[in-house]
């Protein structure tokens, strides 16, 4: 038997305990060593989750292990504890192992950066919040995680501090998560309001009492998903997530793919059980999926920064995993989140080993014919896109075709919209491909394959995103979707999931699907390596086009809506309320008090003698005053 | 002992009060308007000596003798009143070589 009790906790100390030690040495430690650290403690991380989950009895449903009390007062109890159970320890199976991966790989990445220990005291720290999201056994645990991942994002976004854009991507990357976190904060106190307690467990028995579609419950879950949009890039929170591209490559990968932006997913899986009673939040979360997918999605069509392409794909798959959780398929969602993870973090490091190939070049335009000259990053990343776009049998086809299964059974239009978003992917990620690695040779360095601590977990990885559809292996292909079975021993609401089309729809949804993502990708074929079509200035572009090419002008929109009319009222305030109210009356006391002063000082004569005279007129006064009003 | 409260108690009370209030505007008065150190610190003795001469009638009038007892306490704080006034008085011969209290004039704005 496993002593949960003391291995649960160590998961997460360990990698806290190397970003204190990395942080307090950093100016000691080389990259090599800091770096060979880090990835030791989240590997012991990832080895101790492994023992924990095989270990775990399902049976028995989870276990809580307190550590401390935190808050403890009558009617309040809310102690510091983490919670085993199949949700939690597959999110450390994820964030533990993708988050090794992409440690090892940070030490080929950075190594000849001089603040590399920092970054891998950042990276660590960024993991253990993640880890105390994902286990705590309350909303408020999860909460400390939740912002913590928030503050190691900006930490991690803006790590190249000296650049002013860099600096604010990671400005505006906080800002939007803050909106979301305003609406998490909320949330819990509605939350506690209506159960008294915010551990999972204790509501998850006692929403089995609450009312079907009660007003509190439907307002606490949509402030969830306010929580949840902001932390996973939805609609219409997501345009920090591309702007986050301006951290490291690595932080990108571990950003998009392991932490963080799961983090609003697995908070709704949390809370599924809440979601199942409230089906007005559940319309809302199904449609801002939808629109995030195929928004993001659009844009990832035009654009020619690398990472760029990259951050709207994740963008538009956690559309996907909205749609999924917002349909009740909650297994789906947490089944997209783990081959996501693998396929998207193997993109983001394939991108970062060509990006480092070409010496920091990311622009897709300056790239082309790296096919034979990176050939292990080509060959996983042809691996990775292959998963994104759900080609059959690997890890993203199951995955993404399970959610529009469960799409479709939720409304065709949904299906039909998310089909569209499937396609864009498809094509999108091939121009990617076609652009980057085939045709000739666009730019200037001399490119060069990257270091064994970079390849290795690429081709871990592309191992991963193709054999990863094993996970959750559907029934029409002999599996019994075990993911989905080992999820619904955490999670209430995963039992209540399944799918009810007949074998011959699921077969005919199956094949319209991959027909039609076959014939997008001949077509991205045809465009970008028969001949090279490369995206020129939007300004030269139909109006459409432009549209989408200039991301939907969002940024734009949301400048006009809500910067410039915050900053014309703050200059507004500052010309009425400061110049003319505040500094005026600040300005009046001290020259009242000057005035004053410079009055009363002439009676300071310094004549003993009309001092004297003055205390005896003063006593007699008083005594006066006090013989005349006396009552008596 | 009790003679001389018995003797006290001879003159009326309001005489004490109107010889007090008496030595006091004396006291006052030289304060105010004279000009010499040493004339203006036998006047504060003047005041306080006509304020013991009150507490003492009314406690013999009344027979409380905590009236007596305070007249004490106060010929203690003058004496030492009258200690530290000397001292800053020969001090203030020294640095002006004048007993003139108007030469006290630096202390103002």
């Amino acid at each position: 038997m496993v002593n949960t009790g003391v291995l649960a906790p160590l998961v997460p100390l360990l990698p806290l305990l190397g970003a204190v030690v990395i942080g307090a040495l950093r100016r000691r430690m080389g990259a090599v060593q800091a770096g060979a650290l880090a990835t030791a403690m989240i590997g012991a991380g990832f080895a101790i989750s492994l023992v924990l989950f095989a270990g775990f009895d399902t049976a028995a449903g989870g276990t809580t292990v307190r550590l401390l009390d935190w808050m403890a007062v009558t009617g309040m109890d809310i102690p510091l504890a983490l919670r085993v159970d199949a949700l939690s320890l597959t999110m450390m199976l994820i964030v533990t192992g993708v988050g090794t991966l992409i440690h090892l790989y940070s030490i080929g990445y950075m190594h000849d950066d001089p603040r590399a220990a920092t970054f891998f005291s950042n990276l660590n720290l960024f993991t253990f919040c993640m880890l105390v999201l994902v286990m705590g056994s309350n909303f408020l645990v999860t909460f400390v995680g939740w912002e913590g991942v928030g503050l190691c994002s900006y930490l991690l976004i803006g790590f190249w501090y000296t650049r002013p854009d860099y600096n604010y991507a990671a400005r505006k990357a906080f800002v939007m998560n803050r909106i979301g976190d305003v609406g998490m904060v909320l949330a819990m106190v509605l939350l506690f309001h209506l159960f008294g307690t915010l551990e999972y467990a204790a509501i998850m028995d006692k929403a089995a009492g609450m009312r079907w579609n009660d007003p509190l419950l439907v307002t606490a879950t949509l402030l969830l998903v306010l929580g949840a949009t902001g932390k996973s890039a939805q609609v219409p929170l997501f345009t920090w997530l591309p702007d986050a591209m301006a951290g490291p490559t690595p932080v990108s990968a571990l950003i998009h793919a392991a932490t963080m932006v799961t983090a609003g997913i697995f908070l709704v899986v949390r809370g599924s059980v809440l979601f199942e009673l409230a089906p007005f939040t559940q319309e809302v979360i199904v449609w801002v999926g939808t629109a995030t997918a195929l928004l993001a999605a659009s844009i990832g069509l035009l654009q020619n920064d690398i990472k760029k392409v990259l951050a709207y794909s994740t963008v538009s798959q956690l559309g996907y995993m909205f749609v999924a959780l917002g349909t009740g398929a909650y297994g789906a969602a947490m089944f997209h989140v783990t081959t996501h993870a693998f396929f998207k973090a193997l993109l983001f490091l394939g991108a970062g080993s060509v990006i480092h190939a070409l010496g920091g070049e990311q622009d897709i335009r300056k790239m082309g014919g790296l096919k034979g000259k990176v050939r292990t990053t080509y060959l996983t990343f042809l691996a990775g896109t292959a998963a994104i776009s759900g080609l059959p049998l690997l890890s993203g086809f199951f995955s993404k075709d399970l959610i529009m299964a469960h799409a479709f059974q939720h409304g065709p239009e949904v299906f039909v919209l998310l089909l569209i978003g499937a396609l864009f992917t498809a094509f999108y990620m091939f121009r990617l491909l076609f652009l980057v690695f085939f045709g000739t040779y666009r730019g200037e360095a001399e490119p060069h394959e990257s270091p064994i601590t970079m390849t290795l977990p690429l081709v871990v990885l592309a191992v991963l995103s193709v054999v990863g559809g094993v996970l959750n292996l559907p029934h029409l292909f002999g599996g019994n979707e075990a993911l989905k079975h080992y999820l619904g021993t955490a999670a209430a609401g995963i039992a209540n999931e399944e799918l009810v089309l007949s074998a011959a729809t699921e077969i005919a949804l199956m094949a319209v699907t991959l027909v039609l993502v076959a014939l997008t990708i001949v077509l991205a074929h045809a465009r970008f390596v028969k001949r090279t079509t490369l995206e020129g200035d939007p300004a030269a572009m139909p109006p459409l086009k432009r549209l989408v090419a200039e991301r939907w002008r969002i940024d734009e929109l949301y400048a006009r809506l809500f910067e410039r009319p915050y900053a014309w009222l703050s200059r507004t305030l500052h010309r009425i309320g400061e110049e003319r109210v505040v500094v005026p009356l600040m300005n009046g006391v001290g020259t009242v008090a000057i005035r004053t002063g410079q009055a009363l000082r002439k009676l300071q004569t310094g004549n003993a003698s009309f001092h004297l005279l003055a205390m005896a007129a003063g006593i007699i006064i008083f005594l006066l005053i006090t013989l005349l009003t006396d009552p008596r | 002992m009790e003679n001389v409260i018995t003797a006290i108690r001879v003159v009326p009370l309001e005489h004490y009060v109107y010889l007090s209030f008496l030595l006091f505007c004396i006291g006052v008065a030289g304060v105010v308007f004279r000009r010499n150190t040493i004339i203006i610190l036998m006047c504060i003795e003047l005041m306080f000596n006509s304020v013991n001469l009150l507490l003492a009638a009314f406690s013999a009038h009344h027979s409380d003798p905590r009236g007596q007892v305070f007249v004490f306490f106060i010929m203690l704080v003058a004496a030492a009143e009258v200690t530290v006034g000397l001292a800053i008085l020969v001090m203030m011969k020294r640095y002006a070589n004048s007993v003139d209290v108007n030469q006290l004039n630096t202390l103002k704005w």
